[in-house]
């Protein structure tokens, strides 16, 4: 059966939000590892938008941070299984 | 006046009270130069995510403070002039970061659920 031209079911996909806005977070604090872990993958990469979902506004604040943190060694350049 | 917070990290081979001096001695150039702390944290001794030249493990401290935007060069200067500092990072603090800073230090992120400050309920539900 291929999905080539089946109707993408509408109602499944769940929008995507940012999280930042939704819940009122203002600053990202680069101080702090485990919520940055959140926002980067196993090789500690910073995930992009379309997976993450944020806005571009926070999207940099969230770069910013994670760039920050590894500065400062709190977060690995090149992490293996981060999570 | 700006609010500023820096976070340098010291080599692990000093003994506690070398740590204590220096941390001391960067608090005094501030204070000369008339900048106020808000807020002086030692983390101890953590374990770094990459090893520094050859060390995995570092002092850390924060320091936050206001002064006037001429401090941070002396400041710099300073923290590169001292060996024992493996890294440092100052950083400018907007009113939604003061805000954190003052919340952090009420001790309400320190626990992992009210992480969000809020709606925290419904992250997880949206449909």
């Amino acid at each position: 059966m291929t999905l080539m031209n089946e109707p993408i079911k509408r109602a499944e996909i769940k929008p995507k939000y940012c999280r930042f806005k939704k819940n009122g977070i203002k600053y990202i604090d680069y101080k702090d590892p485990d919520f940055l872990l959140k926002f980067i993958n196993e090789q500690g990469k910073i995930l992009p938008r379309r997976l993450t979902g944020t806005s571009l506004k926070f999207q940099k604040k969230v770069a910013q941070a994670v760039k920050r943190a590894r500065h400062l060694a709190l977060l690995p350049y090149v992490g293996d299984s981060l999570k | 006046m700006n609010n500023y917070e820096t976070v340098f990290i010291l080599n692990p081979v000093l003994s506690d009270d070398q740590a204590k001096d220096t941390v001391e001695k960067f608090v005094k150039v501030l204070k000369k130069a008339n900048a106020d702390i808000l807020n002086n944290e030692q983390w101890g001794l953590k374990k770094m995510a990459y090893p520094i030249n050859k060390k995995s493990t570092g002092f850390y401290n924060l320091i936050e403070f206001s002064a006037d935007p001429s401090v941070i060069n002396t400041l710099e200067t300073e923290y590169r002039r001292d060996e024992s500092v493996m890294r440092f990072l100052t950083t400018v603090l907007d009113k939604h970061a003061l805000v954190y800073n003052e919340r952090r230090r009420k001790g309400e992120f320190k626990n992992k659920e009210n992480r969000k400050p809020v709606k925290k309920a419904e992250e997880g539900t949206t449909r």
